[in-house]
Parts: C-alpha cells; structure tokens; sequence
C-alpha cells in the first residue's frame, strides 16, 4: 500500500535538523561556521531549529563588540534568521541562569527551555548537530 | 543502513578524523553504506596532500584516499572552511573534492544516520 506524504519542498524529503551551539561566538570557530551551515540548510525547506546551550548562550547575547579584538562581529545575522524562515531559537534556561543573563540580555526573540523540555525537543530530531 | 559522517577536527590533533575512519571501515565491512564524509571546521586539514607524518606512524590522509579509491566514498572538504585554511584544488589530495556546504544538508536528508565525529 503506498503511503501518502506530504512534500514540501517540491517533492523533498523533509526533515528536523537541530543545530546545538554550546561555545562562545569568538573564542573558537564554531559559533560562526555553524551558523553558516543553518543559513545553507534554510535553503533547503528543511524544518531548522537551533539550541543554545553552556557558553553556546553569549552567542546571542546583545551589544557585541569585537572591534579591539579584531574579529568581525557576526551577531547581527542571528536577526536575519527570521527572514531565512529559521525562527525556533531554545535556550537552555539552565545555562541562562549560570552565566547571570535573563532573556532580555538576548538579540532576538526565543524560547527558553528546561532540560527536560530541551531533552524532549531533541528526541523529536531527525539530525542533530553539535557545535 | 545508509550512514553519513561529518569530520569537524583536524588529524592528528583530534581523535576525530581516526573515529570517523575506523568507524567507515567497519560500517563497510559489515555491508552499509557510507553515502558520504564530509569535512569541515579544522577537518578540512585531512584533505591536504602535504602531509607527511613519521614513517611510524598512520597516513591519515592516504588512508582516506584509499577509501574512497578502494569503496568510492565521497569525500567533499568544505569550500568556505577549506579556503579560509589555505586548502584549494592545488593542495587536494587525490579522492578528495571541494564542495558546498548543501553536500552536508543534502547527507543529513539523504542518510538514515548522518554522524558527526568531533565536536
């Protein structure tokens, strides 16, 4: 028996890609190249959310300023997110709490989550990348 | 089962690029597919055809071209994070190509187990 499905994205499968950022955005790399990899997949129609979770939580914190370090501040681009259709930003509230930052320390508009919540989310996953 | 792998750290330095391999290997003998590497962050490193370890020690970067010689895997290197490091077409080792990285959605879509070892 042939199963229905719908196929968003002109007949592509789609799936759940969750992206995990836990570093600071400009001590390490990965903060910047992961966001790269979540403006490619919101090309693809696919179903994005992203997590930010341990130091992954200053990514998103307001008033960066790099200009003495000499690092390009990449923050803004968490704004255009939305115009991407990427607008499932979670938050571990945990590490909130730890760091002495609150949701109106952030950039952008997101959802703050418990561990467990943050666990559940996670099980739902098709793809899940760390960084 | 159709498996994808993500390498996000460089050789040597990180177990990472051993795990995927060994990891490959195994997935190939017991009969699965590994429907693609692909390599970004300091994992690009493993795609340069200057490296010369010891003799007594592995060949990292032949040992993925004999995979993919041996398995024809596709091993694509991240172009952004490639060139950012000095990794071009020039300094590829062969079975190696420099791609986009919609190789890396495209995986996560087209695998059942897209894997990611560093990080």
């Amino acid at each position: 028996m042939a199963e229905q499905q719908a196929t968003p994205g002109g007949g592509a499968k789609t799936k759940k890609f969750m992206f995990v950022n836990r570093k600071a955005p400009y001590g390490t790399i990965y903060a910047l190249e992961s966001l790269e990899v979540v403006l490619i997949a919101a090309t693809f129609d696919q179903d994005v959310s992203l997590v930010f979770i341990d130091d992954g939580v200053y990514e998103l914190t307001r008033g960066q300023q790099t200009k003495d370090i000499g690092i390009k501040n990449f923050s803004p681009s968490y704004r255009a997110l939305e115009g991407y259709d990427v607008e499932k930003l979670y938050v571990d509230r945990h590490s909130l709490e730890q760091r002495g930052l609150s949701e109106k320390d952030l950039l952008v508009p997101v959802e703050v989550l418990d561990t467990e919540a943050m666990a559940e989310l996670m099980e739902q996953q098709d793809v899940v990348l760390s960084f | 089962m159709k498996f994808g792998l993500l390498v996000s750290e460089g050789p040597y330095t990180h177990q990472a690029s051993d795990s995927a391999y060994q990891f490959a290997v195994a997935a190939l003998a017991k009969g699965h597919e590994i429907q693609r590497i692909f390599f970004y962050h300091d994992g690009v490193n493993n795609a340069t055809r200057h490296t010369e370890p010891p003799r007594d020690d592995r060949h990292i970067v032949n040992r993925w071209t004999a995979l993919a010689q041996e398995h024809k895997v596709d091993l694509v290197v991240c172009v952004a994070a490639a060139l950012r490091r000095g990794i071009n077409e020039a300094v590829l080792a062969p079975g190696f190509r420099i791609s986009g990285l919609g190789q890396l959605v495209d995986s996560g879509i087209k695998a059942d187990r897209l894997l990611v070892f560093g990080g």
